[in-house]
């Protein structure tokens, strides 16, 4: 059960940064719930890091814009230098193991370290990973169901790209089997 | 199976506007590109030839907003938008389209100034909305909107306003509003009914020559222009005034915000309620008509005012001018693109109902 959940979603731009809380916006709107995405729009964007605030809850949200956060994804090592601290106490931060070489420290946080990347390269399109990050999340925190997720992904990839959404279910999937077999916990 | 209303999307603010300008009657819309609020000319380039009405990059603002003064003298339900600098070179227009008396709608997407400024979010341009910004003694009717729904929603306010008293509206919102994503439901297409106004220049065939003018050589005839002007804006104070107040019965401090801030500061008032602070909120919804009678009241009973605000402290001095000196006015701001943290909020209630009271 959850009532608000605040998420972070930081990378490099092109890692699926903002697409990846597009899609969990969207997912929550197929469940009937409140939802806000707000991306980082500025020069970090052209380039640099990005990062969007994905808030999903059953009530009104108030403020679109917060500094704590229930949930991390952090897919960069200086997202995770920034947003470290910004996670509440008992909250969630996933981080991408092949790209973030000094993990986490928090000790009153569980600390996923995800291989989404290397995954996707096993499957041999690495554009997926921010799929794989997504289930594997999901599979920790399921504030949307997967299928939620796929008819989002419907909604929101073009028709000329819906050949796709097949290897998405795959990332999805193959998130949550992550999660299944080898997960580092750190309470 | 996952249930959703067909009508229920998801949408940046400055897309939701563009699809309820076009929904609201648009007849043609004139703007130039600028961050953050280039998405409502490229949303509508993308619709309008599909549907109905006029679209065009002009080839500057100062254009833009000359094109909407013609065509709101030829009666068409006319728009332009841009962002903070792109409104200050439209002010000449804006003023002159005040005092020719046609309705229009002005949407500023503001940005961090002064100068070229930042693309990030600001409330810097409060005063140049609500005080004139062009020459001369003329008022916009000044909606801010707090939600993506309510960037659609004002279109059709504005447009009606606009209409209702001859007069241009602004709908002032920030980056932030523009870009950020949330559900939004639209009236129905053809809900807001226009027809060409009599006054309009349509060509004269038939009937008496209409014209329009801001320009009246005589200084008496000015005067009575004014004082026409003048008269007009106070009924618009009189009938039009907009806010919203939350948890103001107990408060004893109360927050006051507008446009986005003001979700921040109710966030901040939350945790503030859950540490015990008895925190109310008032977001002025018309910044002209500015709410000042709600002010007035609430003035006689609490013991402070926070105003928050991403500028320097330019509301506040209206919520000064309406507290009238019967409780302090406290000011907490960011400039320049920043954006307020309700944790910050909370510091500065914090700090201020620590104070003991003082005694004059």
């Amino acid at each position: 059960m959850f009532t608000t959940d605040e998420i972070i979603i930081a990378g490099f731009g092109g890692q699926g940064v903002l697409s990846m809380g597009k899609i969990l916006a969207y997912s929550a709107i197929y469940e009937n719930k409140e939802t806000s995405w707000m991306p980082s729009y500025g020069p970090e964007m052209r380039g640099g890091t990005a990062n969007c605030i994905t808030i999903i809850s059953e009530k009104k949200i108030s403020s679109p814009i917060v500094s704590k956060f229930d949930s991390a994804i952090i897919l960069n090592q200086p997202s995770l230098d920034k947003f470290e601290k910004h996670v509440k106490p008992h909250g969630v931060l996933f981080y991408e193991a092949s790209t973030i070489i000094k993990p986490p420290t928090r000790e009153n946080v569980l600390v996923y370290k995800i291989s989404a990347i290397e995954e996707a390269n096993k499957m041999g399109k690495k554009q997926i990973s921010n799929m794989i990050m997504l289930g594997a999340f999901l599979e920790i925190k399921p504030l949307v169901k997967i299928e939620s997720v796929l008819a989002a992904l419907k909604k929101v990839l073009p028709e000329r790209h819906h050949h796709l959404l097949p290897v998405n279910e795959q990332a999805l999937l193959r998130g949550k089997e992550l999660i299944e077999l080898n997960y580092h916990v750190s309470v | 199976m996952p249930t959703q209303k067909s009508e229920i999307r998801l949408m940046k603010g400055n897309e939701a506007l563009a699809e309820a300008a076009i929904r609201a009657g648009l007849d043609a819309y004139f703007g130039y590109p600028i961050t953050p609020q280039s998405e409502v000319l490229e949303y509508l380039t993308e619709q309008i030839p599909k549907r109905h009405g006029l679209v065009l990059q002009a080839e500057s603002e100062v254009a833009s907003i000359n094109m909407v003064y013609g065509a709101a003298g030829a009666g068409a339900r006319v728009m332009t938008s841009s962002s903070s600098p792109g409104i200050s070179l439209m002010q000449e227009g804006i003023s002159y389209i005040a005092a020719a008396e046609l309705p229009c709608l002005i949407v500023n997407v503001v940005r961090g100034g002064p100068g070229l400024g930042t693309i990030q979010p600001s409330q810097g341009d409060y005063f140049q909305a609500t005080k004139g910004g062009g020459h001369g003694d003329y008022r916009l009717i000044v909606l801010a909107p707090a939600s993506v729904q309510e960037m659609c929603d004002f279109v059709f306010d504005a447009f009606k306003l606009a209409e209702k008293y001859r007069t241009p509206a602004m709908i002032l919102s920030d980056g932030a509003l523009g870009q950020m994503m949330e559900k939004v439901e639209f009236p129905e297409e053809g809900s807001l009914p226009h027809q060409v106004p009599t006054w309009a220049t349509t060509g004269k065939k038939g009937r008496e020559r209409n014209f329009i003018t801001s320009l009246h050589i005589e200084p008496e005839k000015m005067e009575m222009i004014n004082l026409h002007l003048q008269e007009k804006y106070k009924e618009i104070e009189k009938n039009e005034v907009r806010y919203e107040t939350f948890n103001i019965d107990d408060a004893e401090i109360v927050l006051v915000a507008f446009g986005l801030p003001a979700r921040i500061c109710q966030k901040a008032m939350e945790l503030a309620r859950d540490k015990g602070i008895k925190v109310g909120l008032v977001r002025p919804i018309t910044l002209f008509p500015f709410p000042k009678k709600i002010l007035s009241d609430i003035s006689k009973k609490v013991n402070n005012f926070l105003v928050i605000e991403l500028n320097a402290g330019q509301m506040v001095e209206d919520v000064m001018l309406a507290a009238n000196g019967r409780c302090p006015v406290h000011f907490k701001g960011r400039m320049g693109g920043m954006i307020i943290q309700p944790e910050d909020i909370l510091e500065e209630i914090e700090k201020i109902v620590e104070q003991p009271i003082m005694q004059e």
